[in-house]
Order: structure tokens, then C-alpha cells, then sequence
């Protein structure tokens, strides 16, 4: 295996394009993430404290309880896809730049 | 090893389950005309599994092959290998029995084990693919002080996995013993030897086939049997949860579980409460601890963090867990249908009665609907559920076993021993293959030692104390600039020993004295409960009739279990720890030691500046982003 280039790692982190994925990707999973935890943490603490909520039936015998249960499961699920569809269609498409201009050994302006 | 004696191992292995069959049958689920059948498809099912280990072997030369499969795993068949890996009989049987026995808590209960996932998906998984190699060391080696980091990365991998491993061996002798009669003894012995030859001959290629044929036959498994239950309702959710509350069996448990307050209730009121909280969780913050643990302690499982060293890039790990929550996600879902199925059919007092902790729900849904205990097909369901619960035992197993193994052969043989890669790869392997028969013979000896304990709890702290120590630890070196040696040292050791030390001294150990309290009430309550059976055994109405069969055999159970208690803590007054009750109240300590893990790597960090980890955080920061040379990893 030929010798790896040798790269100037702080010249990526300063690198402007790099500051842009780096902010855009930590704000966006920073807010996902908050997002979803605080989401999944409703469904203990509503069963515990908010029990004539959760026993509202809507749907036949189904109530908010369920639904609310099955929601966290097509909540994570659109979670995962959002946030793959995002990072496939922009924070892959900057890394990818960003690493191949690297590797190369050309250093951006 | 040459192929002659691959194959004599494989066809020695699949003749070793008749030989098992003949030799050690007691009473189980199967009933003695149908063994045959159960191990029959059991044969099957090795028989394809040694059959791709032993392609497997052939492939397996490099210390990558045998790690991390060479890198070459895709992200769709590393997602079906997550499940795999994760989907442990505790969920696959003891989330479908929790639900037969306790309702909506129990399917309340499952939502929590595929949130983690987007832990896994958002801060870790890519990050770890781009700058990862074979373990969890390696993530925390790149910046900080190599020998100290694989240390204590490799103690704290052997802990967390020993916990789970140790639950998983003694969960799987108990299942099996259930399920088909072998004695639990050589049910262990069974899943480890089998483990074995997959992860010592196969290493990573094999185990992630392993992984991938278990999670497929439990998805179709899962599926048929949904199928089935559901169908008659014209695949209506309302209708058939309709009929799961009209039940008497649902009724009658409910007004079992609630005591008092069912007397002014209606059988109605009764059913539907099946459907709303609190018949299992009593306590939120338990509830909420617990929650913790799962959603950050998945992310710091090593067993799982190894599987995106198995992906090229950190595209195919992105999407190996965008797979797994979709199959994890789809399997939690079909488990609602179970869990409620069975109860429907065969009734949670029927279902207990077999096994205490409802773990036979889905298997004796799956006779049930084949058309009963004398039928064939009923019997070919069973047969099918239980090879596939056996499969799913070996395969967790197979990959817990797989991490342990790298902590000692690639951190502490390779890592520390040799101080680096100056060790040829014929050696690595050979460290890696050792590691792991020691690793094996480690986990049959617990499991067969362990017998008869309580060891649920375990896979709990296992998540808590991943959760505690491997998650800060990760998370931090890979997103915070100061994060040090000192950090990572003071996380790790004060995350794991805050998280076990607060399990030692909460609920989950046996107190001589509440043990006593409680085994008394019940052998006080027996005489009366006995008299009130006895009165409706006389009883012409044959509905009523059943019920006091099916509770004079939980009685006589409840009472026996209260005197076997009785006799175990005789002369006893405290603890092992010599308390006399639980300082901590909690069953699970995550919601203390999550925080304390988080805080003793900050402190460390800030307390013990490391130049070395601030000058590589440049490094680590562009190429966990972008993935420069992640391809090269290994040449750094």
C-alpha cells in the first residue's frame, strides 16, 4: 500500500467549506436528537402522570395511549429518513468534495 | 485447519442433536411425540448455518477478515445483522410475553429499544466507521494515549459484555429446557459449542451470516404468525383488539393484576384497562431510568459499535441503521400482534403457568394456531419458533463473544502487549481465535454455574453501564476539542462503577428479609385462597371450573416457589453487601449515572490537560466528518 498523503488536518477544519458542513450537520443533529429524546421521553412520563389522556378511546376500543405508542414508532422512522435524506443529498456531497480535494493533496484556496 | 476437518466439525455438530435429543429429554413445551419434528427443523436450521460457516472459514485469513468481515458487508445486510445482533430472545419472547401478560405496558415497553437507534444513527455510527477499525479502543486510541485507552476501553468491553453474555447463556438454558425439555446444562453447553464453531472458524464473515439468517426466519416467523391472528379480523385493528378486551381469559387477568378495584369494575372496564398503564410499571422514574439506559447505552454496546466496522464507508453504516430501524421498528410492531394474540388464545394465566415470566407467549401462540398440542402442524409451528428462538440465542451470543474476544486479542494481546501492529496477521488470527475459545469456555462455565439465579437484571446494567461509560467516553472524544486521557481514564472507571455499584445495593439484590416478608404472605393467603378453589371446583359451570384448574396450578406453583425462597434465605437477615434493604431505590441506575459518567469526563478532561489529544483533535474532527482516508484507516 503506497504511503498515506500527509494532510494538514487544520487547514481542513479552517477550510470554509468545512466550517459550513460542520455547522449545518452539528445544529441539525443537535436539534434531531433533542427532538427525539424529549419525544420518546412524553410516552413514559404521559402513561405515568397523564393516565385519563392515554385512556380516551378514539378509535373502538384503541386510545390515545396506543396511538400515541404506535406514533413514536413512525416518529423514529420519519426521523431516520429525514435525517438520510438530508445528509445524502447535502453533508455527503461537501464531505466528498472536501475529502477528495484533500487526498489529492490540493490544498483550497 | 484443512477442509476435511471443517466438514467432519460441521456434520459432527449436526449429528450432536439427535445424540443431545436421546440422551438428556425431560418434560418440555414439545410433547414427546413431536420431538422428532422440534429437532428435526433444529437440524435444519444448524445444518444451513454450519453450511455458511464453513464458506465462511475459507475467507478468513487477515485479522480485518476476522473482526470486521475485511470491511466488505453492505448496508442492507448489515442492517439485517443489527437486528440480528440486537434482537435478542429477551425482546423476540420477553416482549410478545411481557404484552400477554401485562398489556399496553409491555408494547410500551418495546418503543424504547428502537429509539436508541437514533442515537446509533445521529452521533455514532458514521463518525466510528470513519475513524474506527476493529473495536471500541481503537475510537478512543486515535487521539488519547494508546496503551491507557485500549486498557481501560478493553476492560470495560469484557464487563459489559460478560453482563450480557452471562444474562443470555442462562436466559437461553432456561428457554430451551422450557421449550423442548434438554436439561439446562446441556442446553448450554449446546449454544456455546455451536457459537463457537461459527465465530472461531467463520469469525466476522460467519457471524454476520449467522445474524442475518436468524433476524430473516424470526422476521417470517413473526410475519406468518401475524398473519394468522389477524386475518380473521379482516386485518381491522379495532376489531381485533376488540375481541383481545372481550376475552374473559384478558378479563380475569386484569382483575388478577389489580386486586381490589376490579370488584366494582365491568367486564368491559376490565378488558379495556388491558389496553391502558400501569399494570407492569409502577414507578415513572424507574420507568424513565430505565428509558436512559436503553436510548444511550445502545450506542455504547460493543457488540453493536463493531458491526460499522464491518461497512466501507460511512454511507453504508448511515444506511445499515436506517435498515435495522426499519426491521427492529416492523418487528416491534408485529410483536403487538403477538403479545395480544396469545393472550387472546391461549390466555395469559395459561401462558404463565408454563413459563412465570410469560416468556412462552409467542411459541404457544404458534402451536395454537397450528391447530393445537396433538396436531401436526401446530407441532411444526412450535418446532419452527423454537429452532428460530434457539438461532436468535446463538447469534447474539455469537457476536458478544466476537467483541470480548477483539478487547483481548487486538487491545490488550496486539494492542498493549505488543505495543502495535508489529504483530504478523497469521498471529493476530491466531491471538483472535484463542481469545475466543477462551471467551467461550468463560461464557459456558457462567452460564452452568449461574443456574437458577435471577440474571435479568444483567442485560439491564449491561445498557447502563454502556450507557454510563463507553457512550460519554465516545461521544465526547469525538465531538468535544478537550477531551483527554484523563477524561476518557475517569469515565470509563467512575461511569462503570457508579453504574454497577448503585445495582448492587438497589432492588434488583436479593434482601433476606423482604424475600421472607413476601413468601410469608403468601403461604398465610394459601389456605384461604385453596378453600375458595375448592368451592369452585364443585362448580357445574365448566368455564368457571377451568379457571380453578388453571388457578390451583398457579396456587400450588406460587406456593412452592414461596417455600423453595423461604429455605434459600434461611438464617440470612442481610444482603451480600450486608444491607438489610436497598439504599437506592431504583432498578436501574441510569438516571444517576449517565449524568456522573458525562461529569467525570469533563472533570477529567479539564483536570488533566493531554497535549497529544488537543494537537490530533484537528485530525480526528475532519475525518469523522468527512471520511478523508477512511478507506486507509488502517494505516494510521
Amino acid at each position: 500500500m503506497a504511503a498515506p498523503p500527509t494532510i494538514d488536518w487544520s487547514a481542513v477544519i479552517s477550510d470554509p467549506r468545512f466550517q459550513t458542513l460542520h455547522r449545518r450537520k452539528q445544529g441539525f443533529l443537535a436539534g434531531l436528537m433533542v427532538f427525539s429524546v424529549v419525544f420518546y421521553f412524553l410516552l413514559p412520563i404521559g402513561a405515568a402522570y397523564f393516565q385519563d389522556l392515554f385512556r380516551i378511546k378514539v378509535w373502538g376500543v384503541i386510545n390515545v395511549g396506543l396511538l400515541f405508542a404506535l406514533t413514536e414508532f413512525v416518529v423514529a422512522w420519519v426521523v431516520a429518513f429525514y435525517y438520510s435524506r438530508r445528509a445524502g443529498s447535502e453533508f455527503d456531497r461537501l464531505a466528498r468534495e472536501i475529502a477528495a480535494d484533500y487526498e489529492r493533496g490540493k490544498v483550497a484556496p | 485447519m484443512t477442509v476435511q476437518h471443517r466438514k467432519a466439525l460441521a456434520w459432527g455438530l449436526v449429528g450432536l442433536v439427535p445424540l443431545v435429543c436421546t440422551t438428556a429429554c425431560a418434560q418440555g413445551a414439545v410433547i414427546p411425540e413431536y420431538r422428532w419434528l422440534t429437532f428435526t427443523v433444529f437440524a435444519a436450521i444448524i445444518a444451513l448455518t454450519m453450511y455458511v460457516t464453513y464458506v465462511a472459514a475459507k475467507r478468513v485469513k487477515s485479522a480485518s477478515d476476522f473482526y470486521t468481515a475485511g470491511g466488505g458487508v453492505t448496508g442492507l445486510q448489515n442492517g439485517w445483522a443489527i437486528a440480528g445482533d440486537y434482537l435478542s430472545a429477551a425482546s423476540f419472547l420477553g416482549i410478545a410475553g411481557l404484552i400477554s401478560q401485562y398489556g399496553y405496558d409491555g408494547f410500551m415497553y418495546s418503543v424504547g429499544w428502537l429509539v436508541a437507534y437514533i442515537t446509533v444513527l445521529l452521533v455514532i455510527a458514521e463518525p466510528c466507521r470513519n475513524i474506527g477499525r476493529y473495536t471500541l479502543a481503537d475510537i478512543l486510541a486515535y487521539r488519547n494515549n494508546p496503551k491507557a485507552m485500549r486498557i481501560v476501553g478493553a476492560l470495560s468491553v469484557i464487563t459489559v459484555s460478560t453482563f450480557y453474555l452471562t444474562a443470555q447463556m442462562v436466559g437461553g438454558g432456561v428457554l430451551v429446557k422450557t421449550l423442548i425439555g434438554i436439561d439446562y446444562e446441556v442446553s448450554v453447553i449446546a449454544v456455546g459449542v455451536l457459537m463457537l464453531a461459527y465465530v472461531l472458524f467463520g469469525g466476522m464473515v460467519a457471524t454476520t451470516w449467522v445474524q442475518i439468517i436468524k433476524a430473516v426466519l424470526l422476521v417470517i416467523a413473526s410475519l406468518v404468525l401475524v398473519i394468522l391472528v389477524w386475518s380473521p379480523y379482516g386485518f381491522s385493528l379495532p376489531a381485533f383488539l376488540q375481541d383481545v378486551v372481550s376475552d374473559p381469559k384478558v378479563q380475569a387477568r386484569v382483575a388478577t393484576l389489580i386486586g381490589d378495584p376490579a370488584k366494582t369494575m365491568t367486564p368491559a372496564e376490565l378488558g379495556q384497562r388491558f389496553l391502558e398503564p400501569g399494570l407492569y410499571f409502577k414507578a415513572p422514574i424507574d420507568q424513565v431510568s430505565l428509558g436512559m439506559a436503553l436510548v444511550f447505552g445502545t450506542a455504547g454496546l460493543p457488540h453493536i459499535l463493531m458491526r460499522f466496522f464491518t461497512v466501507p464507508t460511512a454511507q453504508q453504516a448511515r444506511k445499515s441503521v436506517v435498515w435495522a430501524m426499519a426491521i427492529i421498528g416492523g418487528f416491534y410492531v408485529l410483536t403487538l400482534f403477538l403479545g395480544f394474540g396469545a393472550a387472546r388464545f391461549v390466555g395469559p394465566a395459561a401462558i404463565a403457568a408454563v413459563d412465570a415470566g410469560g416468556n412462552m407467549a409467542a411459541p404457544l401462540l404458534a402451536q395454537y394456531l397450528g391447530g393445537g398440542t396433538g396436531s401436526f402442524p401446530g407441532n411444526f409451528m412450535l418446532a419452527f419458533v423454537s429452532a428460530v428462538a434457539f438461532a436468535t440465542i446463538v447469534a447474539v451470543v455469537a457476536g458478544l463473544v466476537l467483541a470480548a474476544a477483539s478487547a483481548i486479542a487486538h487491545d490488550l494481546y496486539v494492542g498493549v502487549y505488543h505495543g502495535g501492529d508489529t504483530v504478523p496477521p497469521r498471529q493476530q488470527v491466531r491471538a483472535a481465535r484463542i481469545a475466543t475459545v477462551v471467551v467461550g469456555a468463560m461464557a459456558i462455565t457462567i452460564g452452568i454455574a449461574a443456574k437458577g439465579q435471577n440474571v435479568a437484571h444483567l442485560v439491564a446494567l449491561a445498557f447502563a453501564v454502556a450507557a454510563s461509560a463507553n457512550f460519554p467516553c465516545v461521544l465526547l472524544t469525538l465531538y468535544w476539542k478537550r477531551c483527554s486521557t484523563g477524561g476518557i481514564v475517569a469515565g470509563m472507571i467512575v461511569g462503570t462503577v457508579v453504574a454497577v455499584g448503585l445495582t448492587l445495593v438497589s432492588p434488583n439484590v436479593t434482601y433476606p428479609k423482604a424475600v421472607r416478608a413476601a413468601s410469608q404472605k403468601v403461604l398465610d393467603g394459601e389456605a384461604d385462597r385453596r378453600s375458595a378453589i375448592e368451592q369452585a371446583l364443585l362448580s357445574t359451570d365448566s368455564r368457571v371450573l377451568e379457571k380453578a384448574r388453571v388457578d390451583l396450578t398457579t396456587l400450588d406453583k406460587a406456593v412452592t416457589r414461596a417455600k423453595d425462597d423461604m429455605a434459600r434465605v434461611e438464617g440470612q437477615e442481610r444482603s451480600f453487601l450486608g444491607l438489610e434493604e436497598p439504599v437506592f431505590e431504583l432498578k436501574n441506575p441510569g438516571i444517576i449515572s449517565i449524568p456522573v459518567g458525562f461529569l467525570a469526563v469533563l472533570f477529567g478532561s479539564l483536570l488533566f490537560r493531554d497535549r497529544r489529544s488537543e494537537e490530533l483533535w484537528p485530525e480526528v474532527y475532519a475525518r469523522q466528518n468527512t471520511g478523508i482516508l477512511a478507506s486507509k484507516a488502517s494505516a494510521h
